[in-house]
């Protein structure tokens, strides 16, 4: 019998199992991959159009994009003429902190492409609730429940853990929720088309 | 229940001898139940592990009858579930046994633990058990809350919504992580899908793997008991000890006491208040699952409340909401850790001094409050009351190392007390 060199087994048994990890690290990917959103689910996350222009001001109109509800808001000029008397009441003022295209960011305190339509993701960004309308300033009887009082310049309200938002959706401070609402990338043609999901209106689906 | 005879042996005759020749079967009776030796001194605080067993088999049972019925897709989940409750023969039995099981499951699990935070029984050598029994904690919370989703009422779905989101507040992977649990970009047929594969497969396969790791590891180092110490320090010249006896006949004998009395109460509420007045099922869930509509107010199922508190009392700051999301995650880690935190020279209440007493008694009474304030809307009182109870709760933990130490202890008996 020849003498067993046990180095010589370790290192080749260390080498196989070694390479079997390798192996089981590959198989696993198409496993973590199945759990990624399939091909129907990003089909079906192409843009959406809405008609904005029956919207009466004060009113909102809620569509679906991505399966998230997004706010098509009419807002009334009383609510946009106060949209800055507040800044100091808010946790984010100038969206530095917030999701939203770069022309929605420039455009201030507003945070749209045009002043009387806002354009946002009905989701509290706390934890993903759909925040209420409670559009009228002072009116504290617009949402069942809470307390908004005088001095409410108008906004959203979260009825699950109880955020604020003016108008714009911009949170205010000492809320539960951290940032801004999200502002989707959408285009808004003069006819008050809103293509809720695409920068440039030409490439829209016609 | 036939005990096996003490003369089944390999060498016996007859089919018992026959299987004991291929299989170790008498030998595991022996050692796992008729010649198992626990303390004689057992209360009524140790029913709560023989009750789980009595559940984790009733939702296993009722769950697989409910999967041959019940349809997990999006457009059909809600519509099935109502099919099992008006359609299927016994088909409403089946489903509020499995739905108060799973708020039964909880109270038994979390009396199971106090258990052990009134006697010791964490303490070494049993962290492992601990451990074992954490992890069963942990696994349950998973467990419960995809069977949650599964009836795809509105509450299920806005539940879903939120306890996913938990993910997006961690920095850098959260949006990505986010969209991967959901398999969409919103909780949508496809997350439903997983969490019943998950719910129906996965994690009970896991769940029945944990039990009987808790189980090999308690008979492995023997069961804790009132008194707090080590029944094998005294044994008979056979080796078994004093203050123990056999788990069969006397312990089934009064397990089967307990559990004749559990079920007495279970079925009380299975047939007069299946939803417990909105506890074990919420009324928003009556609704199907609509995205667009959130409920009023989000509350979750009554177990995970307290959790939840602890959640909400956190605010915001540095621009994430990831702090609270980690006091949650804190809140049942650092039971991992209550094994090396208790540093009292004893185990068991009986001899601790007032102290401990009433640390405990503030933890159970603000986890209590905790659980309370998870239920309500954050308004008025109840945010200042998580906030001081969550601290509360840490602090029971966190400042264990110290007052366990400072505390005044009794003399420990040598052998249990309260029988002959």
């Amino acid at each position: 019998m020849s003498e067993v060199d046990h180095g010589r087994r370790r290192l080749l048994t260390a080498a196989t199992a070694g390479m079997g990890a390798i192996g089981v690290g590959f198989v696993v990917t198409p496993f973590i991959e199945s759990w990624l959103p399939s091909a129907r689910a990003k089909a079906m996350g192409a843009p959406v159009v809405v008609d904005a222009s029956k919207l009466e001001p004060g009113q909102l109109v809620k569509v679906i994009w991505r399966g998230q509800a997004v706010y098509v808001v009419h807002r009334t000029k009383a609510v946009v003429d106060i949209l800055k008397n507040h800044d100091a009441r808010l946790a984010d003022p100038n969206s530095d902190n917030s999701q939203q295209p770069d022309y929605i960011k420039a455009s201030g305190a507003v945070r749209a492409r045009r002043p009387d339509y806002w354009i946002g993701l009905a989701v509290c960004t706390h934890l993903g609730c759909s925040p209420l309308a409670a559009f009228e300033p002072d009116n504290s009887f617009q949402v069942a429940g809470a307390d908004l009082g005088a001095g409410w310049p108008g906004g959203f309200y979260c009825p699950c853990h109880g955020s604020k938002y003016d108008v714009s959706g911009r949170v205010f401070k000492s809320q539960p929720a951290p940032k801004n609402l999200t502002v989707p990338p959408y285009a808004l043609t003069d006819s008050l088309q809103v293509t809720i999901g695409v920068d440039d209106a030409s490439k829209a689906v016609s | 229940m036939a005990a096996i005879p003490e003369s089944a042996h390999p060498d016996a005759g007859g089919l018992l001898g026959w299987i004991d020749r291929r299989f170790p079967l008498s030998k595991l009776w022996k050692s796992q139940v008729s010649e198992y030796y626990a303390p004689k001194n057992f209360n009524f605080w140790y029913y709560f592990g023989i009750l789980a067993t009595v559940v984790l088999a009733n939702q296993l049972i009722t769950g697989i009858f409910l999967t041959m019925q019940y349809k997990p897709s999006a457009s059909e989940a809600f519509a099935s579930v109502e099919y099992i409750m008006r359609d299927v023969q016994g088909g409403w039995l089946i489903r509020y046994m499995h739905s108060t099981g799973a708020s039964a499951f909880f109270i038994v699990v979390y009396l199971h633990m106090f258990r052990a935070l009134l006697y010791g029984s964490a303490r070494k050598p049993r962290e492992l058990l601990w451990i074992f029994g954490c992890l069963i904690l942990l696994l349950l919370m998973a467990e419960a809350f995809m069977g949650y989703v599964l009836p795809w009422g509105n509450m299920s779905y806005w539940g879903a919504q939120v306890i996913v989101s938990l993910f997006s507040s961690l920095p850098y992977i959260g949006a990505g992580l986010v969209e991967w649990i959901r398999g969409d970009y919103y909780i949508s047929d496809a997350t439903l899908n997983r969490f019943f594969a998950l719910h129906v497969a996965a994690l009970p396969l896991a769940l029945v793997f944990l039990v009987i790791a808790h189980l090999m590891a308690l008979h492995e180092v023997g069961s804790n008991n009132p008194d707090g110490i080590e029944i094998h320090d005294h044994e008979d010249a056979k080796g078994h000890p004093l203050d123990g006896i056999p788990f069969h006949p006397y312990y089934t004998v009064k397990d089967l006491v307990g559990v004749a009395g559990f079920l007495l109460l279970f079925c009380g509420v299975i047939f007069f208040a299946p939803s417990f007045g909105g506890l074990f099922l919420e009324s928003p869930n009556f609704d199907p699952a609509n995205p667009l509509q959130t409920p009023p107010h989000i509350a979750p199922v009554w177990y995970f409340t307290p959790f939840y508190a602890m959640l909400r009392a956190v605010p915001s700051f540095a621009g994430t909401q990831v702090w609270g999301v980690i006091v949650m995650g804190a809140s049942v880690v650092i039971l991992f850790f209550l094994p090396w935190l208790d540093r009292s020279p004893v185990r068991s209440i009986r001899y601790r001094g007032p102290i401990y007493k009433i640390m405990l008694g503030i933890f159970v009474l603000s986890f209590i409050a905790l659980g309370v304030c998870g239920l309500k809307p954050p308004a008025g009182i109840y945010p200042m009351i998580g906030k001081v109870c969550t601290v509360l709760y840490f602090a029971f933990f966190l400042l264990m190392p110290w007052y366990t130490k400072l505390d005044r202890t009794k003399p420990v008996p040598e052998r249990v007390t309260g029988h002959a």
